[in-house]
């Protein structure tokens, strides 16, 4: 597999060959997300979901802890991990305070003053 | 030959979709966003297009890491929407153009790009929100569609310096159509916005507003970032600036600002709207 390079922007993954190759599994598995059948059959036996798309034990661990830090270092790209993250019924504002440590409030609020 | 009216570029935020579904277009939280929207309508009654050529990004609904064409151009009799997997309510379907896209895919490839040509595309918020807020109402839409994906979900990305070489060459395909129908070029996404990593939030005010100004009268300045430029500028993904760019590029003939409007945040992003009328040669009036 290709190396992690880093790109030198802070906070900020590059979802890059080495990513998408690390990741294909658990991509995959979210993309089917699309489905609400594939959505409910992963609510029902999220184990068995798991172990039908090949996750390895550092992607299984990522969608056990729902932690999106983890799931993006896990190769997560953060398009398909929002197909994931709506089966919890979270939303990118959801996403963004638990990977910037801050409650949702706060991080509204860093979002409001950025436009003034 | 076609006439190309102009063009509109537009966030494409999924929530809009939301907001639009449960009529929340005049809460506090939403009115600053749609309020840039009645004099893009207006104009668009006025310029009364037949065929929208709409650069987007697709976020995983119909393409996926198995194959990921950097630029892809639909070829359909019709597109449809489907589920996205977060619960924002499908459109209707829409009508393609398959002998326009054709003629661009041809047109394209003989200017040496390498384009994946697409007779099946489902087409995601990114194409369906901006149609909905220009045409709203969810009846029948007025155009017919020309899809145009650019990649920017895996990197390498294809640079604002190639996306502005792939909308000029589109506008000189355009320009050679031998039928006369009125196209609205549309580039969708941004403005500045981040989803992912401990930098999520980020939004960058000042170069959004440079962005703004650029695309109406020196949109080539644009084309002097990289890729990564623009991630660092405007955010991760920021880089759906690139359909801006690709639609501006489109424009022959002298432009003019009909309307823009801008106002953070619409969820996790610098919402913004900037429609331009093509006053060039190849404009007729409307």
């Amino acid at each position: 597999m290709s190396s992690k390079r880093d790109y030198g922007i802070p906070g900020t993954p590059i979802f890059d060959g080495h990513m998408a190759q690390k990741g294909y599994a658990l991509n995959a598995m979210c993309y089917s997300f699309n489905s609400a059948d594939n959505r409910a059959a992963f609510k029902a036996d999220e184990d068995a979901y798991c172990r039908r798309y090949a996750l390895n034990d550092e992607q299984r661990a990522a969608v056990a802890s729902r932690n999106v830090l983890q799931l993006i270092a896990a190769g997560g790209n953060i398009y398909y991990l929002a197909k994931f993250a709506g089966i919890f019924g979270l939303d990118v504002q959801d996403v963004g305070a638990q990977q910037t440590g801050m409650t949702k409030d706060a991080f509204k609020q860093m979002l409001l003053q950025a436009g003034r | 030959m076609a006439t190309i009216v102009g063009s509109v570029m537009t966030s494409h935020v999924p929530s809009i979709g939301n907001a639009i579904a449960k009529n929340r277009e005049s809460d506090p939280y939403w009115k600053p966003f749609f309020d840039g929207y009645p004099p893009v309508r207006q104009w668009l009654g006025k310029v009364k297009p037949d065929v929208a050529v709409v650069f987007y990004q697709d976020h995983g609904l119909n393409f996926f890491l198995d194959k990921m064409p950097t630029f892809a151009v639909g070829a359909a009799a019709d597109y449809r929407n489907a589920d996205e997997g977060w619960g924002i309510p499908t459109v209707k379907p829409f009508r393609g153009h398959p002998d326009l896209s054709w003629h661009l895919i041809e047109s394209l490839v003989a200017d040496e790009f390498d384009i994946t040509m697409c007779q099946q595309m489902l087409v995601d918020h990114a194409l369906t929100l901006p149609m909905a807020l220009f045409w709203p109402g969810g009846g029948d839409w007025p155009v017919r569609i020309v899809p145009i994906t650019m990649n920017h979900v895996q990197h390498p990305l294809p640079s604002p310096r190639r996306s502005y070489a792939l909308g000029e060459s589109v506008g000189r395909a355009l320009a050679s159509w031998k039928e006369d129908v009125r196209v609205l070029v549309v580039g969708t996404g941004g403005l500045s916005h981040q989803l992912d990593g401990e930098r999520a939030g980020f939004i960058n005010k000042p170069f959004d507003l440079m962005c703004l100004d650029a695309l109406v009268d020196d949109p080539r300045k644009l084309t002097r970032y990289s890729a990564l430029d623009i991630v660092r500028e405007a955010g991760a993904q920021g880089t759906e600036l690139m359909a801006w760019i690709a639609a501006r590029a489109a424009l022959p003939g002298r432009v003019a600002k009909v309307h823009s409007h801008y106002h953070v945040p619409i969820s996790n992003t610098a919402g913004a709207v900037l429609a331009l009328s093509n006053d060039g040669p190849l404009a007729r009036a409307a």
